[in-house]
């Protein structure tokens, strides 16, 4: 069943890139949906009957090169079965939104087929991102990161024509392979400490790793915290993370679609996916940790303040998905990885559900993306305003304070427990900057979230009278997909709160962990034995080279969810204050008062501009790296090659160019030509005599 | 057949023989029956050459067919392949008839044209397989001859600077070599390659002029080895001629230097620096570690502005290079086998790049990249088949491009960790110059006039790239193949190298 899980994207994808001339373009877009549709029904099989131990399925041997041996195989637990079903849901449902969303598109002339490669691409991003998710070994998770880069790559520069498009690509790709070159570092000096990559032989060496150094460049660092910190540089790059976050702005060229599947649910969370995948190391690497919390926890604050003045639609709900992976960060970097996966989950159903209505509304609108042109909408298009509440109230954090010690589960949308799940593991972390940057950053999602529902169904009707008159709600193959994301962002939370984050033994039991302390612990020879002690239980545990039992890994002294539940009641309310500061500043700002916003950038312009042009930061790296590095290659060629050293080389040859000259003035006639050839040709008759000759001795 | 690795050399040799000697004529019917009798030995030879591949046995680490005859004036005729050279020996014949089939729309000198590319075919295969000094030498120094007509009479405008250009950097380097040769032959009294990989040079400091030179003997002849295979791979700073050589060089010609013929040099560093002059090796392997990533970087970012796309591949390729020798003076398992397969995976990949630069080049007669763009509207196979070649160039897993890079960083990483660091931005850099090449080419929208009735491949290209196409991808997702067959004697070669540098190091304390 796993296997069908992870090929029928592929073959989809074979099929429909390749076979649509024989099944037409309406074959292979329903072709691509049906498979999709039932590797998500699959997943959810298998997540609801996974018994939440790790099981391993090899297919076929990949690299075998000394004692460096790799294969391509499934690992399936816990933490792979909620990455299927994230991906193949949203996938299945997307590729379902995509054949009402792509059956016209302005791009393309009528004649040009579009469809049928789309999907393709669609589907074999599925391929890779689940190849992603079920490796067992670093490198295949290598291969599906640089596949989801790929496809990535293909559906931002979707549309071929436009230059914007194609330069968007391109910065995604270079940019995460930024990241990929701290991955790959990482993974050699994984191999270099441990003689493997394989997960399970890493993961045992966890310990070890934090107990030697490596020398790498001018040091010696500790070898789990630098192992652990190249690989979150991978991460960085494909989650978006501060300082390898300016493709994903850019990476809006793309079809919407694509922007709920890739740049939304899936494909940007792979880092998260990484460093809790990757827990029995990151665990063990301290500094590691806390650089990832001030990594996620800036990049939540920043990219919620550049959101706050966006007027593109798309734009402001991709800096919201930069911001909300902040937020997943800091849960992952504090430890608290079921927070991290929970906030995993729901951001991937009330994020899709966004940008897929976000495209109904940028549909309804002829494909206009401003929203200083919208306005009035929510009669026009009332199923997709609906629907976009829902996505707000959730992301927002909307619910009831308190309710948890009521019902057994808090009563609210999906964001209102994920998030502040994440918020009160970052308070109980002890970091206070994490915990404070992320309840202002609360603050500023319910404030950007707001004003892009006012902007966009409030209000006057703005911008072209034509698009208005025409506005008008998409085709049901659209809104069923949204319809079917909702119940995600409603339900979402409340039903796997307890498994995550809320119920300790639901927790362990959800993962496949051990319990801690006073609990049994299985040893190499399969007999039940009791360890008193958690520290040990691990130490022990790992002197026999055995990995962690679970999906994730908990450290004896992680005790970061126990902590959450106890943080104070101001901490456990503060985020819900923060988002009705938001939410009351937006109303002030775009319903009461509509010209506040604007006398509010005219007196402070710097700051305005400043949060406009996103911190500056693509003009910084142009003038710091793309322009030097141009120019290097440009002093390389014409002073290095062209100059040094041809020009040493000429010089040395200044006596025997003017002879070489002659001769070569005699090749053109041919006689060097033939004589040349002659030389040759005896030569080799010579020793063809030879062996000739020699063969009948 | 004992004499099977004889027979798969001189094949093309005999066939180039037979259409000096026979065939007449320069109209059309004389032209297409040259093509014909190149292209059907080369496919001969391919399929001979089947017979090597399934008749080794990759568990001997020794040498396997060897054939030995006297020859004249003492020297021996000696042939044989081990887990090292017998890729190489495939690679040239599978790559052959796909470069005398691309060539089939030559007018000049047709016949001419084949019998080059018949004899560099031979004398290709000859440097592989040849385990005797002088053997090695001859083909070595005559396969030069080949390409620089090649190069010199159907190249570009410029083709006369470039051939000659080609010739004077190898052939400076390779009189070095023969000095070195020379010296070796009469210190271990015999040219036999096999016993010269048992015999143990001095390594004693010796004084010349003045100079101390740690490592003697050893020092000296690897540095004259170097000069030839540094110039061959190319290497930084000796590189400059490639770019010209490929720019001016026709198409075929291209695909077979950027293919195979650089691969020589990596061949010859794993057939003679490392096993007989292990201290020498070992003494210089920062200086050529260094000298690698230095080439990686260096070569990419003049990539980065590249006008020409020939240009722009050749200096991929340098940058590509540095990859092997990096990983060849890693001295591990990963570095060695990373490095002969990055040479194999570089063949494919960047002779189907320098077709696909063929394709266009055909059609448009330029090179230029700002001639092109938006291709992708009349042509969308040759888009596919270029973003693939592409993506295998940039290193993408699940094509052979990856799995040379990926293992030839790991074997940095174990031996240098700051060369590992360099080595690996070559990732971000090949993808900046490859994608960028691509879009300005085959993306955006199709406005130039000149471009509007461009026709896409025809069904000879298309059957020219499937067999490459098939080969990245194989290699990529299942490189077993090849690393099974290089493995054991990687490892022997290891094996011995390491068992080596005690001794010496014994030897040098008394």
């Amino acid at each position: 069943m796993e296997s069908i899980v992870l090929f029928a994207p592929l073959v989809g994808a074979i099929v429909a890139g390749f076979g649509w001339r024989v099944i037409g373009e309406k074959g292979a877009q329903y072709l691509t949906t049906g498979l999709l549709f039932l590797a998500a029904i699959l997943s959810w099989v298998l997540f609801l009957t996974h018994d939440g131990q790790t099981h391993h399925v090899t297919i076929l041997r990949w690299i075998d090169s000394g004692s460096l041996s790799v294969d391509w195989g499934i690992r399936l637990d816990r933490l792979t079965t909620i990455m299927l079903i994230v991906v193949n849901t949203v996938s299945a449902l997307v590729h379902l939104y995509s054949l009402g969303y792509m059956a016209h598109d302005e791009n393309f002339n009528d004649d040009e087929p579009y469809r049928a490669r789309f999907f393709a691409y669609l589907s074999f991003f599925t391929f890779t991102m689940l190849m992603l998710v079920t490796a067992d070994n670093l490198l295949q998770m290598f291969f599906g990161w640089e596949g989801v880069g790929l496809a990535s790559y293909l559906l931002i520069g979707f549309y071929i024509k436009k230059p914007s498009a194609g330069a968007a690509s391109m910065k995604a790709f270079i940019v995460n392979r930024v990241g990929d070159f701290g991955f790959i570092l990482g993974m050699a000096g994984l191999f270099f400490m441990t003689d493997s990559i394989r997960l399970d032989d890493v993961f045992a060496q966890g310990p070890a790793l934090a107990g030697t150094t490596l020398h790498f460049l001018w040091n010696d660092w500790n070898a789990a915290n630098l192992l652990a910190f190249l690989l979150f540089i991978g991460a960085m790059g494909k989650s978006a993370q501060l300082f390898l976050h300016t493709w994903l702005p850019d990476a809006m060229e793309g079809p919407t679609p694509v922007s709920a599947l890739i740049h939304a649910a899936t494909m940007v969370t792979a880092g998260v996916f990484l460093v809790t995948r990757m827990s029995p190391i990151f665990e063990y690497a301290p500094q590691a940790q806390m650089f990832i919390v001030y990594i996620g926890a800036t990049t939540a604050f920043f990219a919620a303040t550049v959101g706050l003045v966006q007027n593109d639609i798309k734009r402001v709900i991709a800096y919201s998905t930069c911001s909300q992976l902040g937020y997943m960060f800091v849960a992952a970097g504090v430890g608290a990885y079921g927070p991290a996966m929970f906030h995993l989950l729901t951001h991937a159903f009330f994020k899709a559900m966004l940008f897929l209505s976000a495209g109904s509304v940028i549909t309804a609108m002829h494909h206009e993306q401003d929203m200083r042109n919208y306005g009035g909408l929510r009669k026009k298009i009332p199923f997709t305003f609906w629907m976009m509440i829902i996505g707000t109230l959730a992301i927002t954090g909307v619910g009831i304070p308190f309710s948890g010690e009521m019902f057994g589960v808090p009563i609210g949308f999906a964001g209102f427990l994920s998030k502040d799940s994440i918020i009160e593991s970052a308070y109980a972390s002890g970091i206070g900057y994490a915990f404070w940057m992320l309840v202002i950053a609360a603050l500023f999602t319910s404030f950007y979230s707001w004003r892009l529902i006012f902007l966009t169904f409030f209000g006057k009707e703005r911008g072209d009278h034509h698009a208005h008159e025409h506005a008008h709600e998409s085709p049901l193959v659209m809104l069923v997909p949204i319809g079917v994301l909702s119940l995600g962002a409603i339900f979402g939370g409340m039903l796997w709160y307890n498994s995550f984050f809320g119920d300790h033994t639901k927790f362990t039991e959800f993962f496949g962990l051990p319990h801690h302390a006073e609990v049994e612990m299985v040893d190499g020879h399969g007999e039940a034995v009791v360890v008193a002690e958690g520290e040990e239980m691990h130490a022990e545990a790992h002197a026999e080279g055995m990995a962690p039992q679970g999906a994730i890994f908990v450290a004896a002294d992680n005790t970061i969810l126990d902590d959450a539940h106890h943080a104070p009641t101001w901490v456990k309310v503060s985020p819900f204050i923060a988002m009705l500061i938001g939410l009351v500043m937006a109303m002030w700002f775009y319903i009461w008062s509509p010209s506040l916003p604007k006398k509010l950038a005219e007196s402070q312009p710097v700051a305005y501009r400043f949060l406009l042009n996103k911190w500056y930061f693509d003009e910084i790296y142009d003038a710091l790296i793309v322009r030097p590095v141009l120019a290097l290659g440009r002093f390389f060629w014409k002073r290095g090659d062209e100059g040094t050293i041809d020009g040493a080389i000429n010089g040395l040859a200044m006596g025997i160019v003017p002879f070489f000259t002659r001769l070569a003035g005699r090749a053109q006639t041919g006689f060097i030509f033939t004589y040349a050839f002659s030389m040759v040709l005896g030569i080799v008759l010579l020793i063809t005599w030879m062996t000739i000759g020699g063969g009948a001795q | 057949m004992d004499n099977v690795l004889s027979i798969v050399t001189f094949l093309p040799a005999l066939a180039a023989l037979m259409l000096a000697l026979f065939l007449r004529g320069e109209d059309a019917v004389a032209q297409k029956n040259a093509k014909v009798v190149a292209l059907f030995a080369t496919v001969i030879t391919f399929v001979i050459s089947l017979f090597i591949l399934f008749g080794f046995d990759p568990e001997d680490t020794g040498f396997q067919m060897v054939e030995e005859a006297d020859w004249i004036m003492g020297l021996k005729y000696k042939m044989g392949v081990d887990g090292i050279s017998v890729l190489f020996v495939m690679l040239t014949t599978a790559l052959m008839p796909l470069a005398i089939w691309s060539a089939w729309d030559v007018k000049v000198r047709v016949k001419e044209y084949m019998i080059a590319f018949l004899l560099l075919e031979t004398l290709m295969l000859g440097v592989f397989t040849a385990l005797d000094l002088v053997l090695f030498y001859l083909f070595f120094e005559a396969g030069l001859i080949p390409m620089f007509l090649i190069i010199g009479i159907w190249g570009g405008p410029n083709r006369i600077y470039a051939a000659f250009k080609f010739f004077l950097y190898t052939f400076l380097g390779s009189v070095l070599m023969l000095i070195a040769m020379i010296a070796m032959y009469v210190d271990a009294g015999t040219t036999d390659i096999v016993t010269l990989l048992g015999h143990e040079f001095s390594h004693d400091t010796i004084t010349v002029l003045g100079f101390h030179i740690v490592g003697g003997f050893q020092t000296l002849a690897f540095l004259a080895f170097f000069a030839s295979f540094a110039v061959k791979m190319p290497m930084w700073p000796v590189h400059t001629w490639l770019p010209d050589a490929h720019v001016q060089a026709p198409t075929a010609g291209s695909v077979i230097l950027a293919a195979i013929l650089l691969k020589m040099g990596g061949y010859g560093f794993l057939r003679f620096s490392l096993p007989m002059f292990p201290y020498a090796s070992e003494l210089l392997s920062n200086f050529v570690l260094w000298l690698s990533v230095i080439a990686i970087v260096y070569a990419s970012l003049v990539a980065l502005v590249q006008e020409d796309m020939k240009k722009l591949i050749a200096y991929s390729s340098v940058a590509h290079m540095g990859y092997v020798t990096a990983g060849i003076f890693s001295f591990n398992q990963q570095g060695l086998d990373g490095a002969i397969f990055q040479m194999i995976s570089h063949g494919f990949v960047s002779g189907a790049l320098f077709l696909c630069v063929g394709v266009i080049y055909d059609r448009m007669h330029t090179r230029q990249i700002d001639a092109f763009g938006g291709l992708v509207k009349n042509m969308p196979a040759y888009a596919l088949v270029f973003m693939f070649f592409t993506m295998a160039n940039v290193g993408l897993p699940g094509t052979s491009g990856f799995v040379g890079e990926f293992l030839t960083i790991i074997g940095m990483f174990q031996a240098n960790t700051w060369v590992a660091l360099v080595a690996a931005t070559g990732v971000i850099f090949s993808a900046s110059y490859a994608l960028w090449l691509y879009r300005r080419v085959v993306l955006g929208d199709l406005i130039k006039e000149s471009l509007k009735t461009i026709k896409d491949m025809n069904a000879r290209e298309k059957w020219i790239f499937a067999p490459l196409v098939a080969m990245t991808l194989v290699l990529g997702v299942y490189p077993s193949l090849v690393t099974d067959l290089i493995g054991p004697s990687v490892t022997a070669l290891l094996d011995n190298y390491h068992a080596a540098l005690p001794m010496i190091a014994d030897a040098a304390t008394h």
